[in-house]
């Protein structure tokens, strides 16, 4: 076994490194077909090897063919001839199939399955396909057009560490343009030489390792400085490799840890700055903000599938019309749910609680008859794909960084407009004294209506940037709700700074002891440290004071 | 104390609602001539978090039905499915399931997907004698002669699936990751997945095990310690998370860079019912293991699959025929017609020969001919391994030879002990 598996190997290397073939069919394989006929594993093995060794692309699809169980033997014995299966459809009774040449694929007609025998792919011949078929395929991709497919081979050939690939990969680092692939080809070159090469060469590939900080070579470096048969020299370059690695792995999981607790932070305050203007101004416990994110979800998904259906071709910018679509929508059933009903109820913050979780209720329920209760799909746009290489090791997703840059627009946006602006001194005027600033003008109603659609706004706003996240369904707004009022009540009602630095500070404890605990234990242990929080101090990080807090 | 009395009490009751419904049902089979029909129940949550998964099973279940109906149906008498609403809880399970046997007498049930919902009405069919087909995949270590379990043992869909990663054909992986959902499926699974591994010689170092909660979206930082562990190569990742967490996962695992090269998911839980409605671009090139997929090529999974969209198109099921068929729904399938011909074998439809009658029952199913098997209550059937591709199907990879004997209790975890009902009375000591 292990004989005919280096045989098999020596036939790859011997493969890998020459001439491309011409694309004549070459004789040899055609004989080795006769092999395949026979129910012998030896002789199917040897089959493959010489069909593989011809590295012709037809054959290369032949033996694809072969694993995927579509071979055929036509008529009995010796003289069988080999035959690819098609199509397959029933004629009365039986089963019928198209077949074609194995090589040529030249169709030969509609036969009964019945007359053909299945050449099985066992595990052991899969086996023996496998190289082939794989060595082509990382071929191709090493010249695919896509960096991903290019940077995915360059992986798999770093992880090999195969002698023979070399050449390709130095061949390709030549040509590449792109930083991050160019980076993953020079650390397959490298972790191929650790492996491969005498002494000198071996200490050299140690010293590109560590200046590559490559975490990949930290297993293959280990074991070279924990080998006593290996110089000393090579071992010191080892160790020093290995500190260097370690030393940017600590770098690379600080800012990690800092980047995703900013992402934290920046999606609960997305949630709760809606929330908190509408609590924090107006006195209104909405339990229906949930549903208003739902709803900017919703309505992400049903602008995409405009683009979808309208505009492919520009498919892409279908989210820049969705966030202030879904803005609108919410913030219209805001004005509706305020001036319906919420108006008849204020100062009586109990029954508004029932009644915005009853809307909340109706809401989610429309939804599900509307779109029906299992999940839609909301593809993310490229440009919200895949994530920017800040440093080795270290890849900052797009929409993690979006959110980010999104709550930070938002939040200036609101102080901007509470504080520098005639609406947001009118709104702060009614909150401060409704009926004085009745007596001088100001229309409080209107006021009202127009603070509740802009918490609801952002509610839509915040659903919106969730889609690229997580999951779009009707219970969407469930999933949110709870740490949106963590949020709001830890912050202390009504001041937006507490707010902000609440959801930072939640964000920030969540990702910082998540490594170490794991993602159910964070959780609880940041809900009792919120408890406990809020046992201390029960108004919060900024508590309001005065007297319009006792009203 | 309270407890127990109370406990004593039900099953006196349900023992007397059994009795009842023998004297009951008996005259009615003989009076009737062949013409009465045969109630059967259909226990899935059609509301709640589990009716995405449930409705489905509950549509081919009535399909199958329908099927038999048109050929005749079963020794010449009518099948006359009830269907009931659990509304994925637990409590009204057993509820429903009583409902079903004393109530509408019901001479067997299809349905459960949760653990949780089958051990919540294994007493009441153990109690009053019934008959429940389950069809999904489960963590084993159960073995009652009141129920038949049509989905994958632990050793015909976990250990294969890492066997697969294990092999040379798969990748030759050493290093796994185990994710899970924090429920009783991914914890006893992956506690069966750790036993296996270390016995194959895996050290314990490269094992990594990791919960979630349910919904969970957030997976920063379990992709970011994934790209640590998978540093160096050779690592890839088990997981059983459930329903909807998946498409997070996959995204931010894409989104951080990582790639199948780096270290391939193999998920347990991930079929194509989940997948529609999912945008699938981010889990490309990942792998599944299953005991069916709709890709499978054969006459009879084409004609299934053709007759489910059909069924679903004809009575306006929502999808219509942009629906798929999966694992579970294969199980179900099957398993309606699998008692259809114990039933005939038997020429009853008494739970206790109808019971002996399905052992050794073969049936055509999509997928080739699977087996119940002979004294377990479990079923036989292929191991698949399939990629996922773009349009949520997926391309089969590997496929076992042929049939895969169930092993309820695994020879990993508990190596002692076996299910027999026919020379043990169920789970047993095995000898040393």
């Amino acid at each position: 076994m292990t004989r005919r598996f280096l045989l098999l190997l020596l036939l790859l290397v011997a493969w890998l490194a020459g001439p491309p073939a011409s694309h004549a069919q070459s004789p040899d394989a055609g004989k080795a077909l006769g092999g395949l006929v026979i129910d012998d594993a030896d002789k199917r093995e040897a089959a493959i090897a010489v069909i593989g060794g011809t590295r012709d692309p037809k054959w290369l699809e032949f033996l694809g063919a072969l694993r995927d169980g579509k071979v055929y033997a036509r008529g009995k014995g010796k003289d069988a001839e080999v035959v690819i299966g098609g199509a397959r459809s029933t004629k009365g009774d039986a089963d019928v199939i198209e077949i074609a040449t194995a090589y040529e694929r030249k169709p030969l007609g509609v036969v009964p399955l019945a007359s053909l025998t299945e050449i099985a792919a066992d595990r052991r011949l899969r086996i023996a396909i496998k190289p082939f078929l794989e060595a082509d395929e990382t071929r191709t991709q090493l010249e695919s057009a896509d960096p991903e497919t290019r940077r995915g081979a360059a992986l798999k050939l770093g992880y090999q560490a195969a002698a023979a690939a070399a050449p390709a990969v130095e061949a390709a680092i030549k040509k590449e343009t792109v930083h991050n692939v160019r980076h993953a080809l020079e650390e397959a070159l490298a972790l191929i030489r650790l492996a491969n090469g005498d002494g000198a060469v071996r200490i050299l590939a140690a010293q590109t390792l560590g200046a590559l900080h490559s975490s990949d070579a930290m297993p293959a470096l280990q074991t070279l400085a924990a080998d006593t048969s290996a110089s000393p020299d090579e071992r010191a370059a080892a160790r020093t490799a290995i500190r260097e690695i370690e030393r940017w792995g600590l770098l690379v999981r600080t800012v990690e840890t800092v980047f995703q607790g900013a992402s934290l932070a920046s999606i609960l305050l997305l949630m709760a700055l809606g929330l908190a203007i509408v609590f924090g101004l107006m006195g209104v416990i909405n339990m229906a903000h949930g549903e208003l994110m739902a709803l900017g979800a919703y309505s992400t998904f049903v602008v995409q599938n405009v683009f979808r259906a309208r505009w492919p071709e520009r498919f892409d910018a279908y989210f820049v019309v969705a966030l202030p679509v879904s803005f609108v929508v919410a913030a219209l059933v805001g004005v509706v749910l305020e001036r319906g009903v919420i108006r008849r109820l204020y100062g009586r913050p109990l029954e508004t609680l029932l009644l915005t979780w009853g809307a909340s209720l109706i809401i989610q329920q429309g939804l599900r008859l509307y779109f029906g209760a299992a999940n839609v799909d909301v593809s993310s746009p490229t440009w919200l794909s895949g994530g920017f290489g800040l440093m080795t090791g270290l890849t900052l997703p797009f929409n993690r960084l979006f959110i980010i840059g999104l709550a930070s627009v938002s939040v200036a946006a609101m102080y901007w407009l509470l504080f520098r602006s005639d609406t947001g001194l009118r709104i702060r005027a009614v909150t401060q004294n409704r009926a004085m600033s009745s007596c001088l003008g100001v229309r409080a109603g209107w006021v009202d209506a127009t603070t509740f659609a802009l918490g609801a706004g952002l509610a839509g706003l915040a659903g919106c940037a969730l889609t690229q996240i997580g999951n779009v369904g009707p219970s969407l707004g469930q999933n949110y709700i709870v740490d949106s009022f963590m949020v709001v009540v830890t912050g202390g009602v009504g001041k937006l700074a507490g707010t902000i630095l609440a959801a930072a500070g939640i964000g920030g404890l969540n990702k910082g002891i998540e490594p170490a605990l794991g993602a159910v234990f964070a959780k609880v242990a940041i809900l009792i440290a919120v408890m406990l929080f809020l046992q201390r101090r029960p108004a919060g990080l900024f508590a309001t004071r005065g007297r319009n807090a006792d009203a | 104390m309270a407890v127990y009395s109370r406990r004593e009490f039900l099953k006196g009751s349900l023992a007397a609602g059994a009795g009842l419904a023998a004297l009951g049902g008996l005259p009615s089979i003989i009076t009737a001539q062949g013409k009465e029909p045969i109630k059967i129940g259909v226990l899935h949550s059609l509301s709640g978090t589990m009716a995405i998964s449930e409705v489905s099973l509950r549509d081919v279940v009535l399909m199958a039905v329908e099927e038999i109906n048109a050929k005749g149906g079963v020794m010449g008498r009518k099948i006359q499915p009830v269907v009931v609403d659990p509304a994925s809880n637990w409590d009204l399970f057993a509820e429903k399931a009583k409902q079903l046997l004393l109530q509408d007498k019901v001479a067997v049930v299809f349905g459960c997907w949760t653990s949780v919902s089958r051990k919540s009405v294994l007493p009441v069919f153990e109690n009053n004698n019934g008959l429940l087909f389950y069809p999904v995949q489960y963590e084993g270590e159960e073995c009652s002669k009141n129920v038949f379990y049509t989905g994958a043992c632990p050793n015909q869909q976990l250990i294969p699936g890492a066997e697969y990663l294990m092999s040379k054909e798969g990748g030759s992986y050493k290093k796994f990751y185990l994710l899970g959902t924090d429920y009783v499926f991914p914890r006893t699974a992956n506690k069966i997945l750790r036993a296996f591994l270390l016995a194959k010689g895996v050290p314990a170092a490269n094992i990594e095990e990791e919960y979630t909660p349910f919904s969970h979206q957030d997976y920063q930082t379990i992709v970011g310690k994934i790209k640590r562990f998978a540093s160096g190569g050779g690592a890839c990742v088990l997981s059983t998370i459930n329903g909807d967490s998946n498409v997070p996962f996959y995204k931010e695992f894409a989104n951080q860079g990582l790639r199948s090269e780096n270290a391939p998911i193999m998920a347990y839980s991930v079929a194509e019912d989940e997948l529609r409605g999912m945008d699938t671009s981010a889990l490309v090139g990942h792998l599944a293991a299953w005991n069916y997929f709709q890709s499978v090529e054969s006459p009879a999974n084409t004609k299934f699959v053709k007759a489910f969209k059909e069924y679903a198109k004809k009575n306006n099921l929502p999808g219509g025929d942009k629906r798929v068929t999966d694992d579970p729904m294969e199980a179900a399938y099957f398993g309606v017609h699998i008692w259809k011909q114990a039933v005939e074998k038997a020429k009853s439809v008494e739970v206790d020969a109808v019971r002996k009658a399905v052992y050794g029952q073969t049936f055509a199913a999509p997928v080739g001919t699977i087996k119940m098997h002979e004294y377990n209550q479990h079923t036989y059937r292929p191991v698949l391994i399939g990629e996922i591709l773009k349009d949520g199907q997926f391309k089969i990879i590997s496929r076992t030879k042929g049939n895969v004997e169930p092993e309820p209790w695994s020879k990993y975890t508990s190596p002692d002990k076996g299910c027999d009902w026919i020379n043990h009375q169920g789970t047993y000591q095995k000898k040393a």
